[in-house]
């Protein structure tokens, strides 16, 4: 598995969390995409965003449809809080590809991994200017599996 | 011709920290290039080196991808809204 330091944390609830797997697992082999609203770095929201690549190696959500969970933010008074995709073939750590595409450095970046389906793992991170480090992630409290260590 | 123009946190930075300017220009291309004299960072933002809209930074007039109208040469009249977001993609 690959590691990066870990620095903080991010704490998600059992329904959000859960919501993120089905939610990977519901258009599997394909990667799926989504966005967490949050308060004070509180979870406020969550916002499924179809992937208009619709490939199991890449990810772009839907240019209207984020726009308008963007608006939905502003209106609630939350701010983004997390982006999350899912991988369905590789471990739950950002790819090149996500790390030269992380334009958003104040949200934590999450990945599902389905690598082994019975047993999905989501890792958390910062990708700033092109560096990866790992927030641990909490569930109800407790730390969530990270997969084999 | 007062087009305003919606800007996200991660833009910010560009327009000392407005969460909305206004900028005038009958298309989009000519709105960056008022935006550009004021706000050289978010022309760069906003532009690929090719002088086209970044691939990877969404236009939206009145909420619809300039993708779907006329790209850089769609037309803006007074008091349309534009918005402007970083793409959200990986691998």
């Amino acid at each position: 598995m690959t590691r990066a330091q870990i620095v903080g944390d991010i704490a998600l609830d059992r329904a959000t969390y859960d919501a993120m797997v089905e939610h990977a697992r519901s258009d599997f082999p394909y990667e799926v995409c989504g966005l967490l609203a949050g308060r004070d770095g509180e979870l406020r929201g969550h916002y499924p965003i179809p992937n208009a690549a619709r490939s199991m190696t890449y990810y772009t959500m839907d240019s209207r449809e984020l726009l308008a969970a963007m608006r939905d933010m502003d209106d609630r008074d939350t701010e983004l809080l997390a982006i999350y995709h899912s991988h369905t073939h590789t471990e739950a750590f950002p790819s090149p590809t996500d790390v030269e595409l992380a334009f958003y450095p104040e949200a934590v970046y999450l990945i599902v991994s389905l690598q082994e389906p019975g047993a999905p793992v989501i890792r958390g991170f910062d990708i700033v200017d092109g560096r990866v480090t790992e927030r641990r992630v909490l569930v109800d409290g407790e730390e969530a599996p990270g997969g084999v260590r | 011709m007062a087009i305003q123009v919606r800007v996200p946190t991660v833009l910010r930075k560009h327009t000392d920290g407005e969460k909305a300017v206004s900028g005038e220009g009958g298309t989009v291309r000519e709105l960056v290039d008022d935006l550009a004299s004021r706000y050289p960072g978010l022309r760069d933002a906003l532009l690929g080196q090719d002088g086209q809209l970044n691939r990877y930074v969404q236009t939206y007039v009145n909420d619809e991808d300039v993708r779907f109208l006329g790209g850089i040469e769609t037309p803006l009249a007074d008091g349309d809204q534009v918005s402007i977001l970083p793409a959200v993609a990986g691998g």
